[in-house]
């Protein structure tokens, strides 16, 4: 990307699959934004959500490489085993540094190194997910100038993860959206900003 | 001047200090993490800014081995990826068997867990008396906890599982013995290992070897100096010998990758050809 742009952050893990389906599925082709996130994954066996999340996706689904700058219009994922992060330059980088909460990847490494290399016009979208990964890296991009997007609780399949970052995201900062009414307003922000 | 901006400028205050006052160059790593782990050494030190280290990194000796620890945090596993160390047991140690001395190069060693696989592996395919596995690290203090071969009990489930998708036929409490909490690994593998310090933004190659094996280390590095890296790697081995990174790098930073062909390309596994004017 020349310019910086808006970036779309997720984060989710129990649920998680069916979540991202719904919530990115419909994303038209030439989205304006990138979108960046981590599922919670065990190491073991071969990784198949790219696949999986790309057959229901009309955007195109990929691992994030390491040093690959990410593109308007795509969706990349975490690989597992490795924390996912973001650089000044747009680019990944991929690190092997401690679990966080219990995982690897985790939600917080990459939303914290979003708001802290990126700052503004981060928008962190936290989906169904059975801890509370992700609350403290969302509470990092809102103190930075984004905004957040949480699944409301009572639609996702585990409630923990939304749960734990309405309890820290101040309420000026976030919009709580039922599963399905997620993808509309993704896309109508899209809209708006292809104007 | 926006406080992300400050957070910057601080960061390359302290980054030049390290440098200058201690010959540690960390300018070339990949800033997302360095940042996260400078933020876990304010945290160690108590303090809100990172200037506020400054005058100690300038005056206090001591503080160094603290600063590269946490910098360089030690995370590693025996036999992580074993898919990758089947892959060495059936397809890179027949071929390596054949030299009558094997030098591995192990770099970025932490706390030692793979060099210890490796010297594992080597010990099963009849390999070790021919063995030499140098194991390298910046960080001291994992260093010194290689060198002593004493790990933590509660892991070994874990190890074992990956020991055992590894290939392993034996079993791995075959290679330590366990008191209490940790475990010792036997001396037999440990008489096979070096550890030395060694520095890939700064030192040169550090021996000739069969094998040099640089998992996640690259990944912290920016282009430049996984270049470097790439370089130093391809200067040490010998012709024919194996190089093995990490699950999610690769050859790109380096200029002329088509010295190696690859082993197994989602493995990571590259061997330097034997043909041409190498060398």
């Amino acid at each position: 990307m020349k310019e910086r742009g808006t970036v779309i952050l997720f984060g989710c893990s129990t649920g998680g699959i069916r979540a991202m389906q719904m919530a990115f599925g419909t994303l038209p082709e030439g989205y304006p934004w990138p979108l960046v996130g981590v599922c919670h994954v065990g190491e073991r066996g071969e990784w198949l959500l790219p696949e999986l999340l790309g057959r229901s996706c009309r955007l195109r689904v990929q691992g994030a490489r390491e040093k690959e700058c990410m593109q308007a219009g795509r969706i990349y994922l975490a690989p597992p085993g490795y924390h996912l992060l973001l650089e000044q330059d747009s680019s990944f980088s991929l690190s092997v540094d401690e679990k966080v909460h219990g995982s690897r990847p985790a939600i917080d490494p990459l939303f914290e190194s979003a708001a802290d290399s990126l700052a503004e016009h981060l928008v962190a979208v936290i989906l169904s997910g059975a801890n509370g990964d992700g609350a403290a890296g969302a509470c990092r991009v809102v103190a930075k100038g984004g905004f957040c997007i949480i699944q409301d609780p009572a639609t996702a399949e585990a409630r923990e993860m939304p749960l734990a970052a309405l309890a820290c995201v101040p309420e000026q900062h976030r919009v709580v959206l039922a599963l399905e009414k997620i993808a509309p307003y993704l896309r109508e922000m899209g809209v708006r900003a292809n104007g | 001047m926006k406080v992300s901006e400050l957070e910057e400028v601080e960061i390359t205050l302290f980054l030049e200090t390290l440098r200058l006052r201690h010959g540690y160059d960390f300018r070339h790593y990949s800033r997302a993490s360095l940042r996260r782990r400078l933020l876990s050494l304010q945290r160690m030190f108590a303090v809100e800014h990172l200037v506020e280290l400054l005058p100690r990194l300038l005056r206090e000796e001591t503080i160094l081995s603290k600063v590269l620890a946490t910098l360089s945090v030690p995370v590693t596993e025996m036999f992580r990826d074993p898919e990758v160390f089947l892959l060495l047991r059936r397809h890179v140690l027949p071929v390596l068997r054949t030299f009558p001395r094997i030098n591995i190069w192990q770099v970025g060693s932490a706390t030692g867990e793979e060099a210890y696989s490796l010297a594992i592996l080597m010990a099963e395919e009849g390999c070790l008396p021919q063995c030499q596995i140098y194991a390298t690290d910046i960080n001291d203090a994992a260093l010194a906890t290689a060198e002593a071969g004493i790990f933590p009990a509660r892991r070994m489930a874990l190890y074992s599982e990956n020991y055992r998708l590894a290939g392993g036929a034996g079993k791995l409490s075959d290679y330590c013995q366990t008191h209490l909490d940790v475990v010792e690994m036997h001396e037999p593998l440990r008489r096979a290992m070096v550890f030395a310090h060694h520095n890939l933004v700064a030192d040169g190659v550090f021996c000739e070897a069969h094998l040099v094996m640089c998992r996640n280390v690259l990944i912290y590095f920016d282009r430049f100096l996984q270049g470097r890296c790439l370089g130093l790697m391809r200067a040490s081995l010998v012709r024919g010998g194996f190089l093995c990174l990490g699950l999610q790098e690769t050859l790109d930073a380096y200029g002329e990758k088509e010295d190696f062909q690859a082993v197994d390309r989602l493995l990571r596994v590259f061997r330097l050809r034997t043909e041409g004017g190498l060398r």
